[in-house]
């Protein structure tokens, strides 16, 4: 028996061999892009991605019949609930010394998770987004966020995909503007008249973490702190207001904060019920695309903060030991195109902000982002409100934590 | 001497030939399938666990991990929510099934219910979880049946149902898959019990229908059943996907707490979840042992019963509130199909509306592109899959013929093997595995790890139907003329095509069904239908879920669909091989 | 008598179980003859049968030869020793039609499927089968499945006929015509037989030599 299982062992392994990736290519040039169109031509880019909403799924799967066709690309998505599981795939392989073939060759990615690959070098270097033949249209100078990522710095290590804010909707069918929130302490007090009626996913999903990083905003009272690394000593402090507000809210939260929304898409489908009546996401066409797709009613309505909102860019970036790098940069290159940004921000498919500056474009592309109908539940970028630039990374990761801590398990 | 004689002299076997002795391989093979992947992926699951694994930088051999277990937050919970929801589904599952075999087994009632269950057993867990968590959730189906007319409400109600903390709705969403699986396994124990005779002579005797089998059938039953008892338990404690769909999340059950570890970016926590999967698997054992305690006590306390002569005579409402439950059961999992068929075709559908407002096909066909890949990953692993083990099992089965001899017992307990160590404490070491040899995730792989949990499965179904073959049909032939490759080929395949197509299909309906290994084995670039469904619970879009979920249901069906109509085609003018 | 001789030839048979001695046995039945083997169930007299027919379970040892026409069975594979066998129960395949289970029999030196039917509709014919070619054997009566499975028996050229209790789950009226249409066949054909029963009657009628075994068992 022993023997045999030897057998079976080795007749597998020769089967996986041969089945696995074999070969390693250097890390490509994006400044010779031919050469990286030829080298990628025929390559299987795997792209761990947050599969929670299906929005995102669908762009992806049409990303990948438009490179699949134009350069011979294949994307396959490699769904993960958390980025942070596609980081631990890269740390695990380069702590068992599989420094080529790696299994993740383009992740989407921002803020702590960003900054945890880049201080572990864990990413494709040098800095490679800004070679990118697309990158000409991108909107770098306008928008800080987009090479300052959680106030570390981008280097070129990820190339920017959409914009987010924290937005917030209502259905005008079941909920009184009039009585709408216009900071965190008016929706504490809107949860208090509407008890059962509010929630946020529990961290560490984004979402979930952005409400408390926004409540923290307004609370800390010396913002410039969040700027900084975090500093263990006055830590305690600093979140003591944040904890103060949870505590005054988890009463009065959807379940008795005895379970929590899993993420914004399942918040959205409490808003279509009127479970929950105030929800909240990053994508402020959130609402009118959902109403495209028949997840929400047409009576759904936005709103933010006159006092500012938490606001982003979103990345993609390529881990060091990528197996398809060449076909990796022609992805992270198309999707910085005008037309797959115009395809993003169509409502009809997934309604994420450009990246792009439209004085950039050429006549006829500035056009057809402007004839994009956003729908009636999508503010007007004139009405979204002031940004608020996310926290160093280092915050997030220890509210996460501390939140965890204090209600991971409840009662 | 004499068991040999009433056994007859013919072995269905005339003497060996050369061209068949591969058979001999058969057994040692099955028995590597089974029990060589157990015997690794312990071993790197306890490597880790004791701190020892040079690659992802563990030198020293400690028990800190286990001391970082079990300081987690919330750890004692979790690890109590999986034995009690393991003991629970075990134990309502075997009760409700005694009972209504007991109250129900020879009556037309019982045949009607039987062809109406065993579909339920190609249902898999997930599917069968979401479809329970759309109909009892508070804005679920019963509650928009309800809505307004009778609760007078417009807004589903503020109750905790769905990921409830003590898991009350995850050990139902076990159980109405369960019993039905303990029900088909005392099915092939029934004609082994003179169960007419008996009821006649207790009855005669004043017990009542209940009380009559507890005493004189069950322990017989029982013991034909032992080892299912003891794998439906240990597998309502370790499940992942059910757990994450219905389960409680503020703690979680010990294994879903384990594979989130696993993903976490800071290595260490790969090191305390190992240890946690070797803790899982004690947890299973201590399931066991509790349940072997209350074997006793159950035994005991039947015996005193009987010793006293309690007849329990007046036992109908009993079995009326069995066959209620079991109704209720299989109509919970079928309602459940019907929503998630009702979602995937729905537009905008608000409570508390019945049914949506509006219809489409859109989300079918936004899906289709996305589904093709897991949907022949899905295909290709369970038919590959299948087909090994079917090998495998008719070579085991055709050598078991040859030396006549079986098993026994303790080659049925080896064949159990896999469905009692819990998954997650030796998948977790085969995961480790495979970082070390730098294995990438392949389709191979993952056949191989699904004909685990696929080859058992097979076994149990062919192995009866196999042996129940009467051996003159060989003998018959042989003095036909016939060689043994010819009777093999002409006369056993053919008349026992209905029992291997059905053990083909049993086969595939546990490869589809499977969601822990392909997750850990699948490393996410392997994906099919239901680590795609799961994956998906997070994104609460029911209407995809819907697509997914019903698709994974369906493809099950359609193999047993397929095991029945071909033998109902081959054989139509053929009475004998149409039951 | 020399090895040559025709018919069955049972010389110097032995066989025993755990040490035990079930049958010891030297006899020899002529071509058409009747050997009739009776003892009670349980005495182990199907082992003779199994013994010559080549499917004797390994628990059991057996030695001694049995030969037909000169040619010693024992030495020879199953498949090769050609011994029709014909149990209680008729045994039709059931995934074969009436006139499949005869032609199935039929060795392989008859070519042709067409010629093969003919030669399976014929013996079909001869026990007033003829009509039910076609038929799902599962429809057939006891009485017709049994002709059909001494048909089947008989077109595969048998060298000598095995029978283990055939008759003893047919009806009386049944039960003395089937054994004539065996016992005439037989005779017809040349075959040596070999007849196992508990049924005083059935060796009345077989007619030949008659050996008890396991009386005092």
């Amino acid at each position: 028996m022993h023997k045999l299982f030897k057998l079976a062992v080795l007749g597998l392994s020769t089967a996986l061999a041969i089945a696995g990736p074999a070969r390693a290519a250097d890390a490509p040039d994006p400044a010779n892009w031919q050469a990286v169109l030829d080298s990628a031509k025929g390559e299987t880019v795997y792209w761990n991605a947050w599969g929670g909403s299906q929005n995102v799924n669908d762009y992806i799967d049409w990303a990948g019949r438009q490179v699949k066709a134009r350069y011979g690309v294949t994307i396959r998505e490699v769904k993960v609930d958390d980025t942070a599981n596609a980081v631990a795939k890269v740390v695990a392989e380069k702590a068992a010394g599989k420094n080529e073939s790696g299994s993740v060759d383009l992740v989407w990615i921002n803020g702590e998770n960003f900054v945890d690959m880049k201080d572990k070098g864990l990413l494709m270097s040098p800095g490679w987004a800004t070679k990118l033949p697309n990158w000409k249209y991108v909107a770098f100078k306008q928008n800080p966020t987009i090479t300052t990522d959680f106030n570390t710095p981008t280097d070129g290590l990820e190339s920017p995909w959409g914009n987010a804010k924290l937005v917030f909707f209502y259905d005008s069918a079941r909920t009184d503007a009039k009585d709408l929130p216009k900071d965190t302490d008016g929706l504490l007090r809107w949860a208090k008249a509407h008890p059962g009626r509010f929630s946020y996913p529990a961290p560490p999903d984004f979402i979930g973490s952005s409400f408390l990083k926004q409540v923290l905003y307004e609370h800390i009272g010396d913002t410039s702190k969040l700027y900084k690394p975090v500093n263990d000593a006055t830590f305690e402090q600093d979140v003591k207001p944040l904890f103060t507000y949870l505590d005054a809210l988890k009463p009065y939260l959807w379940r008795k904060g005895a379970d929590y929304p899993e993420n914004y898409p399942d918040m959205k489908r409490k808003l279509a019920d009127g479970e929950l009546g105030i929800i909240f996401a990053f994508n402020p066409s959130e609402a009118s695309s959902a109403i495209e797709n028949g997840e929400l009613p047409d009576t759904v309505r936005s709103f933010t903060f006159p006092g500012g909102t938490l606001g982003n860019t979103h990345f993609v970036a390529i881990p060091y030991n990528a197996n398809a790098k060449a076909g990796a940069l022609v992805v992270a290159n198309f999707l910085i195109s005008p037309e797959a940004q115009l395809h993003k921000q169509d409502p009809q498919y997934w309604g994420d902000p450009t990246v792009l500056a439209m004085d950039k474009l050429s006549e006829k592309e500035r056009r057809k982002f402007a004839d994009l109908d956003l729908g009636a539940a999508t503010l007007p970028p004139s009405e979204l409100g002031p940004v608020i630039p996310e926290p160093d990374a280092s915050w997030t990761t220890r509210i996460e934590a501390a939140w965890k801590k204090r209600y991971g398990t409840a009662r | 001497m004499e068991e040999a004689l009433r056994h007859g002299p013919l072995s269905a076997r005339p003497p060996p030939a050369a061209a068949m002795r591969w058979t001999r391989l058969a057994p040692g093979l099955t028995l590597a399938v089974l029990v060589a992947p157990l015997a690794f992926g312990l071993a790197f699951t306890a490597l880790p666990a004791f701190g020892y694994l040079p690659a992802l930088g563990g030198h020293v051999v400690s028990l800190r991990y286990f001391a970082a277990f079990f300081t987690m937050p919330g750890i004692v919970r979790s690890i109590a929510l999986a034995l009690g929801i393991g003991l629970a589904t075990g134990g309502i599952s075997f009760l409700l099934v005694v009972l209504f075999v007991a109250g129900w087994a020879g009556t037309p009632a019982f045949a009607r219910l039987q062809r109406g269950l065993s579909p339920l057993l190609a249902v898999p867990h997930a599917a069968a979880a979401f479809g329970l968590a759309f109909l009892v959730a508070p804005s679920g189906f019963l509650m928009r049946l309800a809505s307004p007319w009778l609760t007078g409400l417009t807004r589903p109600p503020d109750w905790l149902i769905v990921h409830d903390p003590l898991g009350i709705t995850m050990t139902v969403g076990m159980i109405v898959k369960e019993a039905p699986f303990l029900f088909l396994v005392s099915l092939a124990a029934l004609p082994q019990l003179k169960l007419v005779e008996t009821r006649r002579l207790a009855a005669s005797l004043g017990y009542g229908r209940i009380a009559g089998f507890a005493y004189l059938l069950a322990p017989a039953l029982y013991g034909q059943i032992r080892l299912a008892v003891f794998a439906v338990i240990a597998y309502s404690a370790s499940v992942v996907d059910v757990a994450a769909i219905l389960g409680p999340t503020l703690p979680a059950p010990l294994p879903v707490r384990l594979l989130s570890w696993m993903n976490e970016a800071n290595l260490s926590m790969r090191f305390v979840a190992s240890a946690g999967a070797l803790v899982q698997f004690a947890l299973v054992l201590a399931a066991l042992a509790l349940w072997l305690a209350g074997e006793r006590l159950v035994g005991g306390g039947s015996a005193l019963l009987r010793a006293c002569g309690v007849r329990f005579r007046r036992d109908r409402w009993l079995r009326f509130l069995s066959f209620g439950l079991v109704v209720l059961c299989a109509a919970a999992v079928f309602t459940g199909l019907a929503l998630l068929a009702l979602w995937s075709l729905a537009g905008l559908w608000q409570f508390p509306d019945a049914l949506p407002q509006v219809f489409w096909l859109k989300t079918w066909q936004r899906q289709l592109s996305e589904i093709a890949a897991p949907f022949a990953t899905t295909l290709v692993t369970a038919l590959v899959a299948t087909a090994i083990a079917l090998a495998l099992t008719v070579a085991c089965l055709a050598r078991e013929d040859e030396t006549g001899r079986t098993g026994g017992r303790r080659a049925l307990l080896l064949v159990y093997l896999p469905l009692l160590v819990p998954q997650i404490s030796f998948v977790f070491g085969l995961q480790v595995l495979s970082l070390l040899t730098g294995i990438d995730a392949s389709l191979a792989g993952l056949v191989f790890v699904h004909l685990i949990f696929v080859l058992p499965y097979v076994f149990l179904s062919l192995s009866d139907p196999w042996r129940a073959f009467d051996p003159r049909y060989a003998v018959v032939a042989s003095g036909l003329g016939l060689s043994r490759g010819a009777i093999f080929r002409r006369v056993r395949l053919p008349m026992l095509a209905r029992a291997v197509l059905t053990a083909a299909a049993v086969g595939f309906a546990v490869s589809v069904a499977q969601y822990l290994p392909t997750v850990l084995i699948g490393a996410g670039r392997l994906t099919t239908i239901t680590t795609e469904a799961v994956a998906l619970a997070s994104g609460g879009n029911a209407r995809v879920i819907g697509v997914y979920a019903f698709l994974q249901a369906i493809l099950p069906f359609l193999g047993f669909a397929i095991a029945s109509l071909v033998p109902a085609l081959l054989f139509r003018n053929r009475r004998a091989l149409r039951t | 008598m020399t090895a040559m001789h025709k018919g069955l030839w049972l010389r110097d048979v032995a066989i025993d179980l755990a040490g035990v001695r079930l049958i010891a046995l030297d006899a020899e039945v002529a071509p058409g003859a009747v050997l009739t083997v009776m003892g009670p169930s349980g005495s182990g007299k199907s082992t003779l049968l199994a013994f010559i027919g080549g499917f004797l379970d390994p628990v059991f040892t057996a030695r001694g030869e049995a030969r037909v026409d000169g040619v010693d069975l024992t030495a020879l594979p199953a498949e090769e020793r050609r011994a029709g066998i014909l149990f209680q129960d008729p045994l039709l395949f059931p995934h074969l039609s009436v006139a499949a289970n005869v032609a199935f029999a039929i060795p392989r030196h008859e070519k042709g499927r067409s010629r093969r039917r003919a030669i399976a509709e014929a013996a079909l014919g001869e026990v007033g089968l003829a009509d039910f070619a076609a038929r799902d054997p599962a429809t057939l009566s006891g009485g017709q499945k049994a002709r059909v499975a001494l048909m089947r028996t008989l077109v595969s050229h048998p060298r000598l006929l095995l029978l283990d209790e055939p008759f003893s789950k047919l009806d009386a009226t049944l039960r003395g015509h089937m054994r004539s249409l065996v016992f005439d066949r037989a005779r017809a054909a040349g075959l040596p037989v070999v007849l196992v029963t508990h049924d005083k009657a059935d060796a009345e009628a077989a007619g030949g030599a008659c050996v008890r075994i396991g009386d005092d068992a």
